[in-house]
């Protein structure tokens, strides 16, 4: 078990042609993801990296009961790709695209709100399940398969916290980037909940950082519903207010959403709060002694 | 991206939405200038002097003045423009004044009551909503109408799918305690607002004031503007009004490097690769005893190009002691970015502060070797609580 996706997932790559998409493709594949094809209108028909090229993510679907999208395409048209894999039936939408205007993001979140699929992002490294599965774009091979569940707004401290999970053995079910705009299709929370699901997951990591409530909806939940231990970290300790720190949505507004406000909150629901991410991985391991 | 307040106004004018009207000016004579011919258009008596920079809270900094007589206008403009404005958001050293707005007196007297209403549109970002919230309480700071009085303070969500609806702008209007001609203005006033605010693809609206005056008239007194930087691409026309004196000369200097770069008063700088990294960088600093000097994210691509911009760009801050640079080789190898570093110390010359190079993930071990062997006096980490004790030691 594990979430998401698995070695049976059925991934194509929308903007597939594009350096980008070609690049992290051939990562994908050779991580030993099932990658059946992509689109790019225009190019139907053709082969990229072996695989069939279609015009509509519609096509691609019919033809090759894609299950899950990967999507690399640029800020101005990402939004319309989403909502074009939605409409075909994709149960998960992994966006890395980074830079879409947050209007459009307004429209997409309403238009997927009763459409039987997932995002997760936008402006995220993707999902993978250790050792089966990469939809995304970070290292594969820091990766171990095991019983910690990740979940991260930013890239690189996840791939910090995997390296340290890795390093102590425990090794990783899923790890789930959920991205840094202000709005994500898979919150914090939902996140949460899938591993709480999971049978395989026995521990849970929480990379947050300043701006939203995220953090905040997760730890009640966690506190009435929890019942794997959860270790966090949140970045922007040292972070000024109304600055937007790099990512989109990491901009402190009020008093509730700094990273002193939600290690607190994270603290009284019961998660194991780190100052220093350099201790997820120790902590992890002690708990689950 | 930020507006000046006189910029705003002319936008959400240009949509419909009812302003103070003004005239902006560089010199106290355009300033009188400006003020007769306010006076010949609108029939204002007197006039309000008001500092155009990019921060909050500039009546109570002296930056907003009321001036009787043209006397004044002159007489305060000649005192505002030039000078270092300091307010609760400009920070000890203040910001330099070098327009000012010539506005017209709208708080005039009349048959009715003049009032001060509040009124933001907003990111709800649990809900992923625009949302305008609004108060009787205006004029006043709203954090702490916020926290005195929450009960005040209103929101109508606007859902996507239809756009603000008219129902929607009645209940406003009757939620401010208005009727007659004030209450039809407002409804105006709010859809016309709206209207901007998708137009433009604004991050945040805040009208405080939006006044009602004493003759029905509902107008903004203030606007503040901020654009969603993501979308400036659709937006050519606003790019263009864009205050380079408003900002750090050192952030303007990293975008054209494409780095993402934050000035802030520590002593410790850094490079990263990645914003959530970055952040817990700078944390990690903190823990180890120093400050901060700034936030850069090189992003995916830390080359020896981007190192060297980056060095130079913390360099030109003398409370700069020592930096850290960590970079989490996933794509990016590490061996790659140990020889940007290197190149870039020796292009560069005559680096006098430490730098601690902590590089992890793809080929860490052959980066540390090339750092180590390169004869530079640079000090190389691979976990991060190595870098922690490192920073610790030099600081």
């Amino acid at each position: 078990m594990s979430v998401l996706i698995n070695k049976d997932s059925k991934v194509i790559v929308q903007g597939f042609t594009g350096s980008e998409g070609t690049f992290h493709a051939t990562q994908m594949i050779e991580y030993g993801t099932n990658v059946v094809g992509g689109v790019t209108p225009g190019k139907g028909g053709q082969f990229r990296l072996n695989k069939p090229i279609f015009n509509t993510v519609s096509d691609a679907v019919k033809e090759t009961a894609a299950d899950v999208t990967i999507i690399f395409v640029p800020p101005a048209f990402a939004a319309d790709a989403i909502m074009e894999a939605a409409d075909a039936g994709i149960k998960v939408i992994v966006c890395i695209t980074e830079g879409i205007p947050t209007a459009d993001m307004v429209k997409v979140k309403a238009y997927i709100a009763d459409k039987q699929t997932r995002l997760i992002g936008p402006n995220c490294p993707g999902i993978i399940t250790a050792e089966e599965c990469k939809v995304g774009i970070m290292p594969g091979f820091i990766f171990k398969k095991g019983t910690v569940g990740i979940i991260s707004k930013s890239g690189t401290l996840t791939y910090e916290a995997v390296d340290q999970i890795t390093k102590s053995g425990l090794g990783q079910t899923t790890a789930i980037g959920i991205g840094g705009d202000p709005i994500i299709g898979t919150s914090t929370l939902d996140a949460v909940k899938l591993f709480e699901a999971d049978p395989e997951t026995k521990g849970i990591i929480l990379i947050g950082e300043i701006g939203g409530s995220m953090e905040a909806d997760a730890a009640y939940w966690i506190k009435d519903h929890g019942t794997k231990p959860v270790v966090a970290f949140i970045a922007g300790e040292t972070a000024p207010k109304g600055k937007r720190m790099g990512h989109a949505g990491a901009i402190i507004g009020g008093a509730n959403d700094t990273a002193q406000a939600k290690k607190q909150i994270l603290r009284d629901c019961g998660v194991h709060v780190v100052d220093s991410p350099a201790e997820l991985g120790k902590k992890m391991a002690e708990l689950l002694k | 991206m930020n507006l000046h307040e006189y910029q705003a106004k002319e936008i959400l004018k240009s949509y419909g939405v009812r302003i103070q009207e003004g005239k902006v000016a560089a010199t106290p004579e355009e300033a009188v200038e400006s003020a007769v011919e306010l006076q010949k258009e609108t029939g204002t008596g007197w006039w309000v002097v008001k500092a155009q920079i990019h921060a909050g809270g500039r009546g109570k900094g002296g930056g907003v003045k009321l001036a009787k007589n043209l006397d004044e206008v002159k007489d305060l403009s000649s005192k505002m423009i030039g000078m270092q404005l300091v307010t609760h958001q400009t920070g000890e050293e203040g910001k330099k004044v070098s327009k000012v707005l010539i506005a017209q007196d709208v708080y005039y007297p009349g048959e009715s009551q003049v009032e001060e209403f509040y009124m933001s549109i907003l990111l709800n970002r649990a809900t992923g909503r625009y949302t305008v919230m609004y108060s009787t309480e205006g004029g006043m700071d709203i954090e702490s109408v916020a926290e005195k009085t929450p009960h005040l303070i209103f929101k109508e969500e606007i859902d996507p799918k239809v756009g603000l609806m008219p129902f929607q702008t009645r209940k406003i209007a009757f939620n401010l305690g208005l009727s007659g001609d004030a209450f039809k203005e407002m409804t105006k006033f709010v859809a016309a607002l709206y209207k901007a605010f998708e137009a433009i693809d604004a991050s945040l609206f805040e009208i405080n004031p939006v006044l009602k005056t004493s003759d029905n008239k509902i107008l903004a007194v203030d606007a503040k503007v901020n654009l969603d930087d993501n979308a400036l691409y659709r937006h050519p026309e606003i790019v263009a009004l864009r205050d380079l004196a408003e900002e750090d000369p050192a952030e303007i200097e990293a975008g054209k490097y494409n780095l993402n770069f934050i000035k802030l008063n520590g002593n410790v700088g850094c490079m990263v690769n990645g914003a959530g990294l970055a952040m817990a960088t700078m944390d990690i600093i903190k823990q180890s005893g120093g400050n901060p000097a700034n936030f850069l994210d090189v992003g995916g691509s830390a080359n020896a190009t981007t190192v060297e911009a980056g060095f130079r760009i913390i360099l030109k801050d003398p409370n700069v002691k020592a930096i850290l640079l960590n970079i989490f080789g996933g794509i990016v190898r590490c061996d790659r970015v140990a020889q940007g570093v290197v190149d870039a110390y020796k292009s560069i010359g005559n680096i006098s502060v430490p730098v601690i190079v902590r590089l992890q993930g793809t080929n860490a071990e052959e980066g540390a070797l090339l750092i180590n062997e390169s004869g530079l006096k640079v000090k190389s980490a691979i976990t991060l609580l190595e870098a922690a004790d490192l920073v610790k030691s030099v600081v």
